[in-house]
């Protein structure tokens, strides 16, 4: 019935032919009808399974551990207590520690933090700008056997990383990097194909006009590629760095297998042990849950800054 | 003073037009990964699963004898049943939430902010996910089970019972991917031309109608793909079951990836683990194909 709300949209368009027509259905005010209300509530409904999570774990890191076991329900902390964010920085003594539910094991989670935000940033880093030198050969560069090489190159995406992770631990173990973060660090260091790919797109829509006039000017194809094509592909660089960065930050079977010490362990790894190390009296949930949320926390700022971008890279990520 | 003669020199070679030197430079770093990340360990692990291998010693060809092994080994038939159990359970009940999720964002609102809250859990990692919800529905104290018990039903053993071990693992994985896949589906929505649906209106349809008559159909390349990606994401499970329940109870939810993870690092048998990955990637590959083959993932109908 709604459909009769439709008629003065149409004259609204034809006056401004400009307007996509993508755009009538948003200008339209639209009624609430018994469909959209319920359609909103099951949207809200999914919103709340989606986010329920993440209000849960900041209850109970705000909770006192041993009240948690009185009391298992309380949507508000229980008995609030910075206790689970102190056990986590290694804030509190042992004593101290395990008469609030924590195992009292020295957790070095500044440490593993180090860890992580060095592998994440150096992996990110180096893979990014390796894959856009390739993508800058592949896309602006003329040269025989470019478009075969690049077809190896995309062979690549085929195949799947789990089939590579054996004998990458056998070769990393072969280089005598076992237990180091250069050794976590070197699978990812060089390039993914799909890093590759999505910059070529990018690199390939960018204007010959301000490379001609710079090569005409006399600069080198390498100064294009640093005064041209990286400054203007900003934007799709910083999408495939955080989408990197996101991913190399929440991996957890490679390190698994290469670290084996807590000078090469990052965060995922050290958490994962929780379950094998809680102590007898039953596990510290507001201790993990800290733990769990200042793990996530990096990503969840780097989303608040860079949200938009992130959710609108995702229609182009589906190839990956 | 440098630029004059730059040109010239340029001009003196077969045009500017052939940088195979430069490019050759350029794909060096990535081809070092390429073939040391890709390819030879592609085909190392083919070699491997022919060999025997602890390790220490050096590696023994022994022909298909892993192969045979598997193919008598109860374990690993029961980690390709416990895999497709749940790639079963975790993608249908992915696939139709992310639909729902992406229809109800095309109908109702296109915010960002409303799409970036949708793709939360996908920020944190596997383990912050596995951790939480084994918080979340543990046996005495998750509020998962206190809500069961207020509704008046009897406790579960989510992570601890052999029935419940595989669907929960699975439903957590959904609840960390569906945001993903709904945006996914949601820019695949987009590209279905609004006429269309006004055709649709103008005929009367009801939504019910159009969802399964217009929308679903054109959106099959799209799903096509989304399916295969997500297929392969999911066979590969091993984080949330490492950290909740690392195959237990008994063998309830060893999948495959967790038995390669044990053989290799528990056992140390190499070759035994290198001929699981190669049954992985088989079952992966037919699997791909006939995903391809039936969504015709190629092929648009909006032309």
């Amino acid at each position: 019935m709604t459909e009769t709300t439709t008629a003065p949209a149409a004259p609204l368009t034809a006056g401004a032919p400009a307007t996509p027509g993508e755009a009538v259905p948003r200008r339209r005010r639209r009624r609430l009808t018994p469909g959209r209300v319920l359609a909103w509530a099951v949207m809200i409904l999914l919103l709340l399974v989606t986010l329920f999570p993440f209000y849960w774990m900041l209850r109970t890191a705000l909770s006192s551990n041993g009240a948690l076991y009185a009391n298992s329900t309380s949507l508000l902390p229980v008995d609030f207590s910075w206790g689970g964010f102190e056990r986590v920085f290694g804030l509190q003594s042992t004593e101290e520690a395990i008469a609030q539910g924590g195992s009292g094991a020295s957790i070095d989670f500044w440490l593993y933090l180090r860890n992580s935000v060095v592998v994440a940033t150096v992996v990110t880093a180096c893979q990014v700008f390796f894959s856009a030198m390739a993508a800058y050969a592949f896309s602006r560069l003329r040269w025989r056997g470019r478009n075969a090489v690049f077809g190896v190159f995309l062979l690549s995406l085929m195949v799947p990383a789990i089939f590579t992770l054996l004998p990458n631990f056998i070769l990393v173990r072969e280089l005598g990097l076992i237990d180091t973060l250069l050794g976590i660090m070197l699978p990812g260091l060089f390039m993914t194909p799909f890093a590759i790919f999505f910059l070529r797109q990018f690199f390939m829509n960018v204007s010959t006009e301000v490379e001609e006039a710079a090569l005409i000017d006399g600069a080198s194809k390498v100064r294009v590629f640093f005064a041209i094509i990286i400054p203007m592909s900003v934007g799709p660089i910083a999408t495939i760095s955080i989408l990197t960065y996101i991913g190399s930050w929440n991996d957890y079977f490679w390190p698994l297998m290469v670290s084996y010490t807590d000078d090469s362990r990052v965060l995922t790894v050290a958490l994962g042990n929780f379950n094998a190390q809680s102590p007898q009296t039953g596990p510290d949930w507001a201790g993990l849950m800290a733990a769990t949320l200042v793990a996530a926390l990096p990503m969840i700022l780097l989303f608040l800054v860079f949200a938009r971008r992130i959710v609108n890279s995702i229609g182009f990520s589906g190839i990956k | 003073m440098a630029a004059p003669p730059a040109p010239t020199v340029r001009g003196g070679r077969v045009g500017r037009r052939d940088d195979t030197r430069l490019a050759l430079l350029f794909i060096l770093p990535a081809g070092i990964g390429l073939v040391a990340f890709y390819f030879w360990p592609l085909l190392r692990g083919i070699w491997l699963s022919f060999t025997s291998w602890d390790l220490l010693s050096p590696a023994q060809f022994v022909g298909l004898d892993n192969y045979r092994a598997m193919a008598a080994d109860p374990v690993f038939w029961n980690a390709v049943r416990v895999t497709l159990l749940y790639v079963v359970i975790n993608i249908a009940l992915q696939t139709a939430v992310a639909l729902v999720i992406a229809v109800l964002m095309q109908r109702l609102s296109r915010s960002t902010l409303l799409r970036s809250l949708v793709l939360a859990p996908y920020l944190v990692s596997n383990v912050v996910a596995a951790l939480v919800f084994l918080w979340i529905l543990d046996f005495q104290l998750g509020i998962g089970n206190q809500v069961l018990e207020w509704i008046g039903l009897e406790r579960i053993g989510f992570f601890t019972s052999e029935a419940w071990a595989i669907p929960t693992i699975a439903v957590v994985n959904v609840w960390r991917h569906m945001g993903y896949t709904a945006l996914l589906i949601f820019a695949g929505l987009q590209a279905i031309p609004a006429t269309t649906y006004e055709a649709a209106r103008v005929d009367g349809a009801s939504e019910v109608r159009t969802f399964f008559g217009i929308t679903l159909p054109l959106l099959r390349p799209i799903l096509g793909l989304v399916l295969i990606i997500s297929v392969i994401g999911s066979f590969q499970v091993f984080d949330t079951v490492a950290v909740t329940t690392n195959g237990g109870p008994v063998d309830a939810s060893r999948v495959l990836q967790l038995y390669i993870y044990d053989k290799a690092f528990g056992q140390f048998d190499f070759g035994y683990a290198s001929a699981l990955s190669v049954a992985m990637l088989l079952i992966l590959v037919v699997v791909t194909f006939f995903q391809y083959r039936m969504t015709r993932a190629g092929q648009t109908d909006l032309n």
